[in-house]
């Protein structure tokens, strides 16, 4: 549960490969900031980086903007993409699912990997992604 | 032509372009910007004149009413001169601010000379003063966006190079061959790691190849993939590979992003995949006295 708003630490525009890692690197210091242990952000900046990625890869890019919520000690993200959607996305979390030629373990490791998973997707507005981690 | 919202300013182009253009020369100078240290003056004067043609060209055909727009076709001219001046002086050094303060130089050559003009008919004085410092101003955002998107290319570029001479591969012993990964293994990467490994490990004969993820921070699915499939290239060359430096943070992410490494080799020190290595080759690392 995300317990309060937070503040915005940075919207990054998901492109290319470089923008993944940013987004990696703006999340890895905003943990590091409300003193996040380094099992608890390798997790996080490892789903966030497949969410990013897979944002880059299947939406045809996007947004993701990272929060800092600094009394409740949380991170969070919210990732948007312009891609076609997710069609089923229950099918789309299970392990070995893939509609390309990855390992087809991102969605759903992802979602393990973080305290907060939220998806919504819609054929208009493609796919948005809510993560949030607790420190 | 009198009616036109840029009469005055085209009547003193055409009649006194060489004034005009060494009066803006002038102003560049007292604003510390003809930097002779980078380009001679022979070659900001040829700049200079490119760009009061070009401009003079845009404000003839390109303003219509009080309006103009940048990306149509009469300001083609100005925009490719702009342009082209912008990228040579980018790569000498020049910076952005001066690019723009060097355009916006301009308007104080051209004020002077409208007010002489027009200063019986101070509306139309404020008009044109309006409109000239739009098109002047939106020139100079125009130099300053090329400037960004040159410096994104000279960063793309210098990117391209470090990635090329981040992937050495290092021949550690006898037939045994060591990669140490750092920062990110994205796609681009990915494929040349493989492909210098690929042709180290023919060139070298390698037998045991050790890649080092120490260096690596983050461990995705998409990275996991990379290094997993290396892993099978090298052993379709006859060669073993081990994945070293797993951390335990990596190694537990990587269990719950459910990633299996499957039969490839991995250690979570170089030093015992060095070991490992020598140890299949039938090498050992003895101690011969007790110093």
């Amino acid at each position: 549960m995300i317990r309060e708003e937070g503040k915005l630490v940075e919207r990054i525009s998901l492109r290319s490969d470089r923008d993944v890692a940013r987004a990696r690197r703006v999340v890895t210091q905003a943990m590091d900031k409300l003193g996040a242990r380094a099992l608890g952000r390798t997790r996080f900046v490892t789903a966030v980086s497949e969410i990013a990625r897979n944002a880059v890869v299947h939406g045809q890019g996007g947004d993701i903007s990272v929060f800092s919520h600094d009394r409740s000690k949380q991170v969070s993200v919210i990732c948007e993409d312009g891609g076609p959607g997710i069609e089923d996305i229950d099918t789309a979390l299970q392990d070995g699912f893939t509609t390309g030629r990855g390992l087809g373990r991102g969605l759903g490791g992802a979602q393990r990997l973080c305290d907060v998973f939220e998806i919504e997707s819609t054929p208009d507005t493609g796919v948005t992604i809510r993560m949030a981690v607790n420190i | 032509m009198t009616g036109s919202a840029t009469s005055s300013t085209l009547a003193i182009l055409d009649e006194d372009f060489d004034a005009v253009l060494n009066s803006w020369l002038s102003t560049q100078g007292n604003e510390g910007l003809t930097r002779s240290d980078l380009f001679s003056d022979d070659e900001g004067r040829a700049h200079t004149a490119a760009l009061l043609k070009a401009f003079a060209q845009g404000v003839r055909d390109g303003v219509t009413g009080e309006d103009f727009d940048l990306k149509g076709d009469a300001w083609i001219d100005l925009r490719s001169v702009l342009s082209e001046i912008t990228r040579e002086r980018v790569r000498i050094g020049v910076e952005a601010t001066d690019m723009a303060a060097f355009v916006q130089a301009l308007k104080s050559t051209l004020f002077t000379r409208l007010r002489q003009r027009l200063s019986d008919q101070p509306e139309k004085l404020i008009d044109e003063v309006w409109l000239i410092t739009r098109v002047v101003d939106a020139f100079a955002l125009y130099t300053t966006e090329i400037f960004i998107a040159e410096r994104e290319q000279v960063i793309d570029r210098q990117r391209i190079e470090m990635l090329e001479l981040s992937t050495p591969v290092v021949e550690l012993w006898d037939r045994v061959l060591t990669l140490p990964l750092i920062g990110t293994l994205d796609s681009v990467r990915a494929q040349d790691v493989m492909e210098n490994l690929l042709e180290a490990i023919v060139r070298e004969r390698a037998e045991m190849v050790i890649v080092d993820i120490t260096g690596v921070q983050t461990v995705d699915t998409q990275v996991a993939q990379h290094l997993l499939r290396t892993a099978s290239a090298v052993r379709l060359m006859g060669a073993e590979c081990i994945i070293s430096g797993i951390s335990p943070k990596i190694a537990q992410t990587m269990v719950q992003l459910g990633v299996d490494v499957g039969n490839v080799s991995t250690r979570s020190t170089i030093r015992s995949a060095f070991n490992e290595a020598l140890d299949r080759l039938g090498y050992g690392i003895v101690r011969h006295s007790n110093v």
